[in-house]
């Protein structure tokens, strides 16, 4: 494990997170979602919390607490037609930067970084901000995220629902 | 309705079959239902297990009046009105938490758990002038039933137990989903949607919408759990109204009441890990009783006019504005030794499996919602249709109106009370 403060944005571990989760952003604003679940490890999980403290997760309500099983169904659902949420979802447009990298190793970089969305539906804009933690598993066979945690600053409250991913 | 419905009173836009599209889109008529209904009747503000214990506290609203819900160290519950008797700030902006009282934050009154004025600094300026005993936070009339509290701007209203009336029978029943413990709040969702509150109303009590509305859930969901759900064609499925705005839609008719169980009915295989491990401490008829109960009772109680007991959540309805309104769908599960712990987690999963702004049912419900809105937009005179089934609704041995659960019957019976309140002077 190496220090936070010392590892730089352009330490090839990092590089390598950084690349995957702009990836996975674009991935969403454009909607390919069988793509975007192709990023995800087996054992990963997908979760938008509401307690913004919590690491509890599976202890608490969450909005959203995907394993691979509730994953790959949300993907269905996304993508079959039948959902009037999703056949109608705003269009979004997502920056994530802010990068810091909490821990990396040889096998997996912890990255956090802000995420703000701007989605447009029907006249009018909603913004998402939110704080994101990724956990990457780098390998030779291919980098893949094996946790993804997206902590809005306003889960605690009422957010619009919502037809797309975060 | 007349010809030209912008002359009409609001009572006279809402006839047994239909009601105008106006409803969903006037100001006016928004302004009127939040003094006319949210100031004069029950409106639910809590669920007991939210506060509990002495000094325990929760914020939230009746109507669009803030509130904080207090409990005072001798138990009894309060609803005190958020705005600081000096002037007028809010005192509390925290949801929930403990406290021994509440101190502005402007000029430092301070206020005990049950709104009395303890204290104001440097007090001479007041001499002569002012009397802490008239000082007190505006109080509401507080009373709870089954756990499920509510509160009141009108101190001449009858008291909650007869206003629920017939309503109180399933609220009994919906509390059996404890297994034999007490129901506790879990957690909750909120989202937005804008659209009147009136859709929402009718939504909790709309039968017709499931199988295509929620067609993606039904697809993500185990056999099992979907033909529990297939109530559309069954005729034991009915809808009843109970009087004063409050019915009853029981989809799933042998789960009405938990208690009525011959043990024919096998456990659902999803939750075998449930069973083996409540089966460490529980003998098999405490573990049957909690797993029967995993998606809630197999009816919606709607209470006129902003919550609903829906399966295993309370769905409460807050309007903000004629075309916006905030929902809360509150996750609860049984209240016991952490061996149930396994229970509540698997309540939480199926909690947000449907619920939340990124579940799998809420958002296509809202994606309706919002277009109800927009369209009501186009012809507001044209009349909003609750007639569905009226052919067939008869009065059932208890006299309650009753029809199949796709009917209209929850919708016409709101409106009925809808139409009551606003033509009461
Ligand atoms: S406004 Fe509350 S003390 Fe002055
Ligand atoms: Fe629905």
């Amino acid at each position: 494990m190496t220090d936070t403060i010392t590892v730089p944005l352009t330490d090839v571990r990092v590089a390598r997170a950084v690349e995957l989760v702009w990836r996975e952003a674009e991935l969403l604003d454009r909607k390919d979602y069988l793509v975007w679940q192709e990023l995800y490890t087996d054992d990963a999980r997908y979760i938008v919390p509401i307690d913004p403290d919590t690491e509890d997760f599976p202890g608490t309500l969450n909005m959203i607490y995907d394993d691979a099983r509730m994953r790959a169904m949300r993907v269905t659902r996304m993508t079959e037609g039948y959902a009037i949420a999703a056949v109608d979802a705003a269009r979004t447009v997502r920056t994530v930067s802010r990068f810091v990298p909490e821990t990396v190793t040889d096998t997996e970089v912890v990255l956090r970084s802000a995420q703000v969305l701007i989605a447009y539906k029907r006249g009018r804009h909603d913004i998402w901000a939110a704080d994101v933690r990724h956990r990457v598993r780098l390998s030779d066979s291919g980098d893949r995220i094996a946790e993804k945690v997206v902590r809005l600053v306003d889960s605690e409250d009422a957010v619009p629902a919502a037809g797309f991913l975060l | 309705m007349t010809e030209n419905i912008f002359a009409d009173a609001p009572a006279d836009l809402v006839l047994a079959d239909r009601v105008a599209g106006r409803l969903y889109t006037d100001p006016e008529i928004f302004e009127q239902e939040m003094t006319r209904i949210f100031e004069r009747t029950w409106v639910w503000v809590a669920h007991e297990s939210e506060l509990p214990g002495p000094g325990t506290f929760k914020s939230t609203y009746v109507g669009r009046q803030p509130v904080i819900v207090s409990r005072d160290r001798k138990g009894a519950l309060h609803t005190l009105l958020n705005r600081c008797r000096h002037r007028g700030a809010s005192l509390c902006e925290k949801p929930r938490g403990k406290a021994n009282g509440f101190t502005c934050p402007y000029h430092a009154w301070s206020y005990g758990l049950d709104g009395t004025l303890r204290g104001i600094p440097y007090p001479d300026g007041y001499e002569g002038v002012a009397d802490k005993k008239d000082l007190s936070l505006r109080k509401l009339r507080t009373e709870s039933y089954g756990g499920m509290v509510f509160a009141t701007f009108d101190e001449g209203i009858e008291p909650l137990a007869d206003f629920l009336g017939d309503a109180k029978l399933w609220l009994d029943r919906f509390m059996k989903q404890g297994g034999g413990y007490p129901i506790k709040v879990l957690g909750k969702h909120q989202f937005r949607f804008r659209g009147n509150w009136k859709i929402q109303l009718e939504n909790t009590t709309d039968g017709y919408h499931f199988p295509i509305v929620h067609r993606s859930w039904m697809a993500s969901v185990d056999a099992e759990t979907a033909d529990m759900m297939s109530f559309m064609t069954d005729p034991a499925a009915i809808t009843h109204a109970l009087g004063n705005g409050h019915s009853v839609m029981q989809m799933v008719p042998e789960h009405s009441d938990l208690d009525a169980d011959d043990g024919s009915e096998p456990l659902q295989a999803r939750f075998d890990h449930v069973v083996a491990e409540l089966s460490k401490t529980l003998d098999d008829a405490a573990v049957r009783k909690l797993v029967r109960a995993m998606h809630g009772t197999g009816f919606n109680l709607n209470l006129f006019p902003n919550v609903s007991m829906s399966a295993a959540f309370f769905r409460v309805l807050r309007p903000i504005s004629v075309d916006e309104t905030l929902i809360e769908h509150i996750a609860i599960g049984p209240d016991g030794p952490p061996e149930l712990d396994v229970v509540n987690r698997e309540r939480l999963r199926i909690h947000e499996h449907f619920q939340g702004p990124f579940g799998f049912g809420t958002p296509d419900d809202a994606e309706g919602w919002d277009r109800v809105q927009r369209g009501a937009q186009a012809a507001p005179d044209m009349p909003i249709l609750v007639n569905r089934g009226l052919g067939r609704e008869k009065d059932d041995e208890h006299g309650w109106p009753t029809a199949h659960v796709t009917d209209e019957t929850g919708m016409r019976a709101a409106y009925r009370m809808w139409k009551q309140m606003m033509s009461d002077d």
